[in-house]
């Protein structure tokens, strides 16, 4: 009985990171747009966009191969694992123990794999110029990420994202090393999920693009796919960063049913306020050069680094 | 006995080695599937022999003396876990490379070049593996690298290939040298040559420090550390294909073991600085090693370069391992090791892997150079899926091999702030950040590798043409991904049988892998870090299988082939896609003025002159500046200013040599 408890709440949380995921899509475009004093479309327009594209016919280029076909569910598939790996309402899920944080950083890089693999298929020149730098920020916000990683694991113990959130609720105090290890995560996010001061979510056929530039070959069932897994992207740094740095309302440990709906609703509040924060801060801020990023998100390595480095002198910093 | 099972299949493939020239100059028709069938046979032989040794437990264990060699030492050989490990790591590779080259053997022009010198190598390797007194190792190590260099000079009509043998030849000279006085020193004035009596004798801490200098300069020669990397990428693809996957795969690793049974198993108690050594060395190979391997053009050469970051990796293991070892945290240092073994174990499987692929694509479109593929994926697609497996595992991703040993040596990491040693406190996150920096590369090289050349459209009309390879190499490749996929998904196993090596390296073990709950590896304990590939797969598995099967059935599977989109302007020309360098120039723009002293330079004619533009890359291999060159310049100043020498009178000579005998007799007189 209680296994089959367990693997319902563990279900949940899968379904609830992908019934909110486009959700959080919609509230960030719509708070954008009365940012920049328009009126801007419904949030529930990603959902209508989704059933849209799902009905329509896949359109594919004459060259396409197995692998372009494939790669938008495998690409979703391992975001969505990922996604429902990060506690969300509840730590100590039944299966959290299946993959830790470094874990879940590798298993979005599986997804950027077949991404950038995707961009490349058909062969045209904008497919190559997303999957190159697409490629070029990994290369320093995937390090960054795991100096985080190390950070924050040797400030709670643990690279197990139940026990770290555990550990943050019940022993917050603030720490140089978790504050520099909050910035760079912040700025990891910001990059991988191809947000306005590295990439701009918004634009289609700029030179500037990375994200949608390899995505450009792609239509109906394939994209709603492709669009799903970015903001299932986009909710689990949210909920990974209020996890680690923002734990309180999350149930516990053999908590009822009531604290768990208690952890669900400060979700959602947690997940309004990450979206806020991050459009007031992308409106704020213009959109940098390509050349500008790796130093942007070098920034992110460096204080990963040095948050780790100040813990490997003493474990009070 | 394993170990007389052992020296017998050694003895046998001795035999084919002598076999196969008196096949080829009769022109047998059958020489070459003969050669490799009977290879096969005895690489598997070993590699059952491997298997008893590391998981039967110590009754299978032991050696023998044999009446030949150096007349107070004989010849001894021994398995123990440590050997049996890399047995198997070795014949495993062996027996696939067998296997591939029954097929990819019958394209060979010249089979005498290669057929002779394939048992001899692989018999070479198994003897290092075995040996167990200092004689036999480096007699087995010179065969080794001797018949390698055979098998590099097979198609030596090549000038780029003689050359790359002339590079060979003298690093592997120069190996031998250092671990002939390594072992030298180990053995002390007595010739205490055997195994066991150098690990009964105690080492100044001196000695052992000198002898682990000697060892990275030997092993690490053949192993590709930085900076004594130089001639794995002009050798290792120079090779035929096969033999490529052999030389990356598995004589690297023949490396490690050298490296791994001198330093932790004979030089005694390991003081701190060694570690400190070790780390920068794994650090600096693993991230200039992937750094080269992304810019390269050559397909092998690419591969070649890859295996330099990933000997770094396993030396990073090996270091912690010994940071560890020195401070006698037995758990730890078990974690690293085991995670450094398992890498080497793992990295000679998805390197063979993708050395085959090489040679697929070598055979099916004739060509290298990935500027000049593309788009294979629809005329080579098992070939296409089976590579694609290996740039996965290689570039460390879940739920495939490569990732789990990244993820022990993170662990380990993770466990080191309580070493007492400032500089290993100060270094070892250091290495851990070039260790995933590396890692991230890795997956840029890999996409640029898989994407240029199996995807989008052909850039020549050898890719255009190009077609599917026989079945023995698919054949070959299919086990490879296999194994890989079980070691991703199931390390637990894997682990749980280091446990006997790594308690005779570091005198401690990883705790017991649970089979249960849903088989998650745990390195330290449960409350620390947990990973099961096993979940993983599956998740994933389930989780697109349940989109596909929800959007097929409730929503659309229509599809329509149209041209490409490409903003509406899709350009039919194949020059206009992205080529490989322009897929590396932001990653050669970003690490390149640092990595490589980059230097880009314009040329641009004034508005209505006509001329072209000009744009000229510099690129600097600043080991080559920095430590070859001055010593080829050392080297001919003295060779100059020595030749003197050459043009003397009998007089002179005669004096000289009485100079010498004084000068000796004064320093034997001043000393004893």
């Amino acid at each position: 009985m209680g296994l089959i408890l367990a693997i319902l709440v563990q279900g949940a949380q899968m379904v609830l990171v992908l019934a909110l995921a486009p959700g959080l899509v919609g509230f960030t475009r719509k708070v954008k747009a009365r940012l920049l004093r328009r009126q801007g479309p419904p949030i529930l327009q990603p959902y209508r966009d989704l059933y849209r594209l799902v009905r329509k016919e896949a359109v594919l280029a004459d060259n396409a191969s197995w692998l372009f076909r494939n790669a938008p569910y495998l690409i979703f598939a391992t975001t969505w694992v990922a996604a429902a790996l990060v506690p969300t309402f509840a730590t100590g899920l039944h299966f959290s123990w299946a993959a830790d944080l470094i874990a879940i950083t590798a298993l979005l890089g599986s997804a950027r794999f077949f991404l950038a693999l995707a961009g490349m298929d058909i062969g045209t020149a904008f497919g190559g110029i997303g999957s190159s730098r697409e490629m070029l920020f990994a290369t320093l916000a995937e390090p960054a990420m795991i100096m985080i990683v190390f950070t924050v694991a040797l400030v709670a113990g643990s690279t197990q994202l139940s026990t770290v959130a555990a550990f943050m609720v019940d022993h917050a105090t603030l720490r140089v090393s978790l504050g520099l290890a909050l910035i760079g995560l912040i700025i990891v996010a910001l990059t991988e999920n191809a947000r306005v001061p590295v990439d701009n979510p918004a634009t289609h056929l700029e030179l500037t693009m990375v994200h949608e530039a390899m995505v450009l070959e792609y239509s109906g069932r394939h994209l709603a796919v492709i669009e799903l897994a970015a903001a299932l992207k986009l909710l689990l740094y949210i909920s990974l960063i209020a996890c680690i740095f923002a734990p309180w309302g999350i149930a516990r440990q053999g908590d009822g049913l009531l604290e768990m709906a208690f952890g669900v609703v400060t979700f959602v509040g947690k997940l309004a306020v990450g979206g806020f924060l991050m459009v007031l801060f992308e409106t704020a801020i213009a959109k940098m050069r390509v050349f500008r990023v790796p130093e942007f998100v070098g920034g992110a390595l460096m204080l990963g680094f040095l948050g780790t480095l100040l813990l490997f002198v003493s474990r009070s910093f | 006995m394993p170990i007389a099972a052992a020296l017998l299949s050694v003895a046998g493939l001795a035999g084919v080695a002598v076999a196969a020239p008196i096949l080829t100059a009769r022109r047998v028709r059958w020489a070459t599937p003969a050669v490799y069938g009977a290879s096969l046979v005895f690489s598997a032989v070993l590699l059952v022999c491997g298997l008893f040794g590391l998981l039967g437990g110590s009754a299978y264990w032991g050696g023998v003396r044999l009446p030949v060699g150096l007349p107070w030492v004989g010849a001894n050989f021994a398995i123990d876990p440590l050997s049996a490990a890399f047995l198997i790591i070795v014949n495993l590779g062996a027996v696939v490379a067998s296997f591939y080259a029954v097929g990819y053997g019958a394209h060979e022009e010249e089979p005498g070049r290669v057929l002779p010198f394939y048992p001899a190598f692989l018999a070479g390797m198994n003897l290092v593996v075995l040996a167990a007194d200092a004689f036999s190792f480096l007699v087995a190590w010179e065969f080794m690298s001797l018949s390698s260099w055979a098998l590099v000079m097979a198609h030596h009509h090549d000038p780029e290939n003689r050359r790359a043998g002339y590079v060979y030849l003298l690093m592997a000279s120069f190996g031998t040298l250092m671990l002939l006085l390594a072992f030298g020193l180990l053995a002390g004035p007595d010739g205490g040559y055997a195994f066991a009596a150098i690990r009964a004798a105690g080492h100044a801490p001196w000695l052992s420090g000198l002898v682990l200098i000697l060892m990275l300069l030997g092993a690490g020669s053949k192993a590709g550390l930085v900076p004594l990397h130089v001639w794995l990428p002009l050798a290792h693809p120079a090779a035929p294909s096969h033999v490529s996957a052999l030389m990356s795969g598995v004589m690297t690793k023949v490396a490690v073991y050298g490296f791994i049974r001198v330093v932790f198993d004979l030089a005694g108690q390991p003081a701190w600085w060694w570690a400190v050594v070790v780390l920068i060395l794994g650090a600096a190979s693993a991230v200039l090693g992937v750094l080269h391997a992304v810019l390269q053009r050559d397909l092998k050469r690419l591969l070649a370069y890859s295996t330099v970051e990933n000997i770094g990796i396993v030396f990073i293991g090996l270091g912690l391992g010994l940071a560890f070892k020195t401070n006698d945290m037995a758990g730890a240092a078990a974690l690293a090791v085991t995670a450094a073994i398992f890498h080497a174990f793992n990295h000679s499987l998805f390197k063979s892997l993708l050395f085959f692929g090489a040679g697929n694509v070598l055979t099916g479109a004739g060509e290298r150079d990935i500027e000049k593929l593309g788009g294979l994926i629809h005329r080579m697609p098992e070939t296409a899926y089976l590579f694609l497996g290996g740039c996965l595992a290689i570039s460390a991703l879940p739920p495939l091999n490569g990732f789990v040993s990244e993820w022990l040596i993170l662990q380990a990491i993770l466990i080191s702030p309580e070493l007492p040693q400032w500089a290993l406190r100060f270094l070892v996150p250091a290495s851990g950040a070039m260790l995933a920096l590396a890692a991230a590369l890795a997956a840029a090289c890999f996409v640029r590798a898989f994407g240029i050349t199996f995807l989008s459209r052909p850039r020549s009309p050898a890719a255009e043409t190009a077609h599917e390879v026989g079945r023995w190499q698919l054949r070959a490749m299919y086990a490879l991904i296999a194994i890989c996929l079980v070691a991703g998904i199931f390390p637990g196993p894997f682990l749980d049988a280091l446990s006997p090596a790594s308690q005779l390296l570091v005198g401690g073990a990883m705790p017991k892998q649970p089979i249960l709950p849903h088989l998650a590896i745990i390195p330290i304990s449960e409350s620390r870090s947990s990973y099961s590939g096993f979940l993983v797969f599956f998740f994933i598995l389930m989780a697109s299988w349940a989109a596909i099967r929800v959007i097929h059935n409730f929503a659309s599977r229509a599809v329509r082939r149209a041209p490409p989109w490409d903003c509406g302007f899709p350009d039919p020309s194949p020059q206009t896609q992205y080529t490989a360098d322009s897929f590396a120039q932001p990653i050669r723009r970003v690490f390149g003025p640092i990595a490589f002293r980059a230097k880009v330079t314009q040329t641009m004619p004034p508005p209505g002159d006509t001329a072209p533009a000009r744009l000229t890359l510099s690129l600097r291999d600043l080991v080559w500046e920095f430590v070859y060159e001055p010593l080829e310049g050392a080297v001919l100043y003295a060779a100059e200013r020595l030749n003197v020498l050459q043009f003397l009178t009998i007089r002179s000579y005669l004096s000289l040599v009485f100079a010498a005998l004084v000068l000796l007799l004064v320093l034997v007189a001043t000393w004893a």
